[in-house]
């Protein structure tokens, strides 16, 4: 008898060792632009939706606490990388995640090579980040500009739009989206009549704007971001681009740029992105959650990103019952297919770049518009092995291996 | 058609009058500035949040009460000129003794918080605000598509430089405000109010950059950071035109307009870079400015 109850006395205390191993404590930073030209695309916004995944998460994992802290790498690399080191090194972070501004994220990315922390990136653009610099804890969401490119330029030069004329935010980002369009563009049967370079943060484009009606080339493809697209496009219908017949394509658009220019304005645009909250009833019913932190927003991709890629990293780390090898966590996340409310299925690729559909949008008259956030008519649905890069011309060493 | 160093000379033509179109911008914002510190001494650095507070005023007046561009053309500067009172009788009023610094410092910290206030409140990304249907479209010159609110933009600017200008120089109102920035003690002695001409002076300067804010908002980016970008290109025309004088303020505007323009068709990478480096040069060899009474 007495044996039976120190045998029940240790099978209680293991099973109580279990229980408590199993309880495991992730800590998540968001790092993101909180108070510049990328707030309402990312920040706070990007935060929220972080939130969201972790109350969703919670529902079926009760053994998994997670914590959520964020902070402002304002647009600065070494800003930011003092950031990612503390909080990996000190705050015991597990994961970074958003990080937008391509600069700024392929310095994140060294620092998570170099702890074989996880990153995943939503916000940033460059193909670079699963290409020649991927690495093996990064895990990249949403889009990049070979997506963009490939998207946006090929729709385009299909429906007879052969001749191209690009005005490109003169800094890496820039030139990358202009490259990639311009390949794109001539291996389906189009000519790259011209380019101008602007600097960054340009405010007024007649000039550009005139230089490229000179062109007579039937597109004028914007390869610049943010401000820069808002006012190219703005001063575009002013001075009568699109009515003259040439027509614009914005290469990185998001719905927080859509809302700045207003429908008038942006009317006939098109544009690729791999979310639109208006999609089907279970993003309205994110975006319906979302918007209680966010009154009168409008979600982006990024913040979608954030969502969809803490949420996966979340199942990782349940499925693997750690979190502790960083390297282990993604390898994990490679193996699961992805499956959110967001993005639907998909996967993440050996180099870390998530597979997923994406979608080319046009932008609603006014008067085809029923409400505030009501912007995009879906033109085509790129294919999940159409729309990112083939594994094979990213240039990733992971990719041998 | 001929052509000058490979372009185009029509494409030209029309590069010059767009440099000409964005220089009356640059007259209308220096203008403002040059007022402010010719009359107060004071380095007015938060003229890009004011210009900014200008566009944001008129979209708030079409979002919450309906009020178009024409009435916001005149509601919106009078709103933030009497903002800009309230900060010279709260705040400025008690520098004026001392160096230009703390007029410099005080009016940057109250530009980062006003920037901060707005990006809280409207975020970051933009506000949408659409040209008034009655200066839609445009004319086409032959040489190039002149959108009919370019040529509104000139017109404005012309005729606002034009009577600040003369109302400063020319009238006996301007005369007492320039005798009060020489000699405050003689002026009051002639029992003119100078504190109030002061106030009034500086409330005039920040309507007229909210006034340049609203005839922005149709063709740029009204957003919390527009008036950050421009407001260094601002300084740096007032300086090459002479800290204070309203003449050199307007004339250079115009100027490097066109010489921003033409950069951008030859050189497009250093149009943002072109104006800094006149500036270097003129302060190099004529450190007053171009049209600078002190030396």
């Amino acid at each position: 008898m007495k044996r039976t109850m120190a045998l029940a006395a240790l099978a209680a205390a293991l099973a109580c060792g279990s229980a408590q191993a199993q309880q495991i404590n992730v800590k998540i930073g968001v790092l993101t632009d909180m108070s510049s030209l990328y707030a309402d695309l990312a920040g706070p916004g990007s935060v929220e939706a972080a939130k969201l995944a972790v109350e969703d998460f919670a529902k079926t994992n009760p053994n998994v606490k997670v914590e959520i802290i964020s902070a402002d790498h304002q647009n600065k690399p070494d800003v930011a990388t003092n950031i990612a080191n503390e909080w990996y090194d000190r705050d015991g972070v597990d994961m970074i995640v958003d990080v937008p501004n391509s600069g700024v994220a392929l310095a994140v990315n060294e620092v998570a090579r170099a702890k074989g922390k996880v990153f995943i990136d939503s916000g940033a653009a460059s193909s670079d980040l699963t290409g020649p610099k991927c690495n093996a804890t990064t895990v990249h969401w949403t889009y990049d500009t070979w997506m963009l490119a490939n998207g946006t330029g090929k729709a385009i030069v299909k429906t007879g739009g052969d001749t191209w004329f690009f005005l490109t935010a003169d800094y890496a980002f820039g030139h990358a989206l202009e490259r990639d369009t311009a390949a794109v563009v001539k291996a389906n049967g189009g000519k790259v009549l011209g380019a101008v370079r602007h600097p960054l943060n340009t405010s007024d484009f007649s000039s550009f704007l005139l230089q490229a009606q000179a062109s007579k080339a039937k597109v004028i493809g914007l390869a610049n971001a943010g401000g820069d697209t808002i006012n190219s496009i703005k001063q575009a219908a002013e001075f009568g681009i699109v009515s003259g017949g040439q027509s614009l394509a914005g290469l990185l658009v998001f719905a927080s740029d859509v809302n700045a220019l207003g429908l008038q304005t942006a009317q006939g645009l098109v544009l690729t992105n791999t979310f639109y909250w208006d999609a089907n009833d279970q993003t309205r019913a994110w975006t319906k959650r979302w918007q209680k932190a966010r009154p009168g927003k409008v979600p982006t991709m990024v913040q979608a990103g954030v969502y969809a890629g803490t949420l996966h990293y979340l199942k990782a780390v349940a499925a693997l019952k750690s979190k502790d090898n960083g390297k282990a966590v993604v390898d994990e996340m490679k193996k699961l297919p992805t499956d959110d409310a967001l993005f639907g299925k998909g996967t993440v690729r050996v180099d870390g770049r998530v597979i997923h559909p994406a979608y080319l949008y046009e932008v609603k008259k006014p008067s085809e518009s029923k409400g505030p956030g009501d912007f995009y008519k879906l033109r085509a649905t790129i294919p999940a092995d159409e729309a990112f890069r083939p594994l094979k011309d990213g240039g990733c060493p992971l990719a041998n291996g | 058609m001929f052509t000058i160093f490979g372009i185009p000379s029509a494409a030209l033509f029309g590069q010059l009058l767009i440099g000409l179109i964005n220089g009356s911008f640059y007259a209308l914002l220096s203008l403002g500035l040059a007022v402010i510190f010719g009359m107060l001494n004071i380095i007015n650095f938060a003229h890009g949040a004011q210009y900014m507070l200008g566009a944001v005023a008129a979209f708030l007046l079409l979002q919450w009460t309906g009020i178009g561009y024409w009435p916001a053309l005149i509601i919106a500067p009078l709103i933030v000129g009497a903002f800009g009172i309230v900060i010279e009788r709260t705040l400025l009023q008690w520098l004026y003794k001392l160096d230009h610094l703390y007029g410099l410092l005080l009016t940057f910290g109250v530009a980062l918080i006003v920037e901060g206030i707005a990006r809280n409140y409207l975020g970051s990304a933009g506000l949408p605000y659409v040209l008034p249907d009655s200066l839609r479209g445009g004319q086409n010159l032959g040489f190039m598509f002149l959108p009919n609110y370019r040529a509104w933009v000139i017109g404005v600017s012309l005729v606002i430089c034009f009577g600040t200008w003369f109302a400063i120089e020319r009238t006996r109102l301007g005369a007492y405000l320039r005798a009060a920035t020489e000699n405050p003690t003689l002026v009051r002695a002639f029992g003119i109010n100078v504190p109030v001409m002061i106030t009034l002076t500086y409330g005039f300067g920040v309507a007229l950059a909210a006034f340049a804010g609203v005839m922005a908002a149709p063709i740029y980016n009204v957003s919390p950071q527009m008036g950050s970008e421009l407001i260094i290109v601002v300084f740096a025309v007032v300086v090459i035109g002479g800290m204070g004088s309203i003449l050199g303020a307007i004339l250079t505007g115009f100027g490097l307009g066109v010489i921003e323009g033409l950069t951008k068709v030859f050189f497009p990478e250093a149009s943002n870079t072109v104006i800094f480096v006149i500036m270097a040069i003129v302060l190099l060899v004529r450190p007053a400015g171009l049209f600078g009474r002190r030396a």
